[in-house]
């Protein structure tokens, strides 16, 4: 694999003595999330990243194909969300009795224990937070292959976004992972399809992140006060790279 | 006339924290709602140093319950045993898996304590206009917004041994309440952490240094 060339961005020449400094807003003007450094962005190549030249924060990336990988990428993640569920996630047998269990049967039995938030908090950071994550990012990704995309795929985005540190299914399977060895102390176990499907789950939610490029929906997305997104000038220039390559 | 970096705040710009657009409010006092994506403006967090002071109280007075109060209690053919955190611990340890025993120390006891520490020292920092080392500040604060989830390891490992072991009447775990109180504490901690505004730190230096200037000299 290339290694991903790394950019600095670069700091506008700013007149601090002008009281009106950007008067109208460059396209390339950014501020950065973590310490509101205002810069412009370089013209990143396919892969390249950009830092903030104070906080190191990475400010810019260009992702190659980004809606088109992470759309086949949710795809097969709702395939493997759906089996995780649907699936048992794992059994035991001990003294000739056999249970098993699936992911939201754990939330249940934690409900029908008494633990009512507990349970609901589980359900939602393994079962609902996930499906919310990919369930919008497939409807954002279908309608941002329009142009220009619907403004509801914006609002989706946003939520989606706000959703995203929640949903700890990586976090699950550690825990299911720790609670084989503990259950193993006294049945013996046996991992269920679950198990693998939601390890499958992991590394595709976790490609998804990293091949998705929020940028590129939100540069196509209707705006929320109507207005209409400059159409996007890359596609013939990527297109054309990517033939070079 | 010296030419300065500026920050967007100080041009009176604001950036969406939902999705990235740079945008002039009309007014600096009520910047309203994101032209594009309609989600709220706001130069800084709202009152991002009282709420997460008072998060991060909230979360450590639940921290003490958390860890003194059984997480579940294992009933075999009527024997009762109670397990803490930290039992649960040395219980993995003494079975041999001494490296998730590990884990689930991290992830359960030290986890929530650093973060603790490492946002009331943020906190303190920027309350009182320090400065210094505003880089590493910046780093820490990525990285307690990144581990935060991990805590929730032992809400899920409870959960399923909950589930799995419920072989009435030989064998029976049932939760203890010690679970909510610790779900409390991370929930608590994740949510502490979104509303730090880590534009914050940087806020008090008057001259903005560049580390690419820094290395440079």
């Amino acid at each position: 694999m290339p290694t991903i060339p790394i950019f600095h961005s670069s700091i506008i020449p700013v007149l601090s003595g002008e009281r009106d400094p950007v008067t109208s807003l460059p396209e390339n003007l950014i501020a950065c999330p973590d310490c509101d450094l205002l810069q412009r962005i370089p013209s990143l190549p396919s892969g390249g990243k950009a830092r903030c030249p104070r906080c190191g924060k990475v400010v810019a990336v260009r992702k190659p194909d980004s809606l088109d990988r992470t759309l086949a990428l949710t795809v097969t993640a709702a395939i493997a969300f759906i089996v995780a569920n649907v699936m048992p996630l794992m059994g035991l047998s001990a003294v000739g009795r056999t249970a098993s269990t699936t992911i939201i049967g754990g939330a249940h039995e934690m409900w029908v224990q008494g633990e009512r938030i507990t349970a609901l908090l589980v359900g939602f950071c393994v079962v609902v937070a996930p499906a919310v994550q990919i369930g919008f990012m497939l409807a954002v990704l279908l309608a941002a292959r329009r142009f220009p995309a619907p403004s509801w795929a914006g609002t989706l985005l946003r939520w989606s976004e706000t959703h995203q540190p929640w949903a700890m299914v990586e976090v699950m399977m550690l825990g299911v992972l720790v609670s084989l060895v503990k259950i193993a102390e006294l049945a013996e176990v046996i991992p269920g399809i679950g198990m693998f499907a939601a390890g499958a789950l992991i590394f595709l939610l976790a490609a998804m992140t990293v091949t998705f490029d929020p940028e590129e929906v939100w540069e196509r997305v209707r705006w929320a006060n109507g207005g209409v997104p400059r159409p996007p000038s890359v596609p013939g220039a990527t297109g054309a790279g990517e033939a070079d390559g | 006339m010296k030419q300065l970096p500026l920050t967007a705040a100080q041009a009176g710009l604001v950036l969406c924290e939902a999705c990235g657009l740079l945008s002039r409010p009309a007014h600096r006092e009520e910047p309203g709602y994101c032209p594009r994506c309609n989600g709220e403006l706001a130069f800084r967090r709202h009152n991002s140093i009282q709420r997460t002071w008072a998060l991060i109280v909230a979360a450590a007075i639940c921290y003490l319950p958390a860890n003194i109060l059984p997480v579940m209690t294992t009933t075999t053919l009527g024997s009762v045993e109670e397990d803490t955190i930290i039992s649960g611990v040395v219980l993995l340890y003494t079975t041999g898996s001494w490296h998730l025993a590990l884990i689930v120390l991290i992830a359960s006891v030290m986890i929530p304590l650093a973060k603790l520490i490492a946002l009331s020292y943020l906190l303190i920092t920027v309350q009182r206009g320090s400065i210094r080392s505003n880089r590493e500040r910046a780093r820490l604060y990525r990285l307690v917004e990144f581990i935060g989830r991990w805590s929730m390891l032992d809400v899920f490992v409870d959960t399923f041994v909950v589930a799995l072991i419920q072989l009435q009447p030989l064998m029976a775990v049932l939760p203890g309440t010690g679970v909510l109180f610790f779900a409390a504490v991370v929930v608590l901690t994740m949510v502490a952490a979104e509303s730090f505004d880590p534009r914050l730190i940087w806020d008090s230096s008057k001259e903005i240094e560049l580390d690419a200037d820094k290395r440079r000299s």
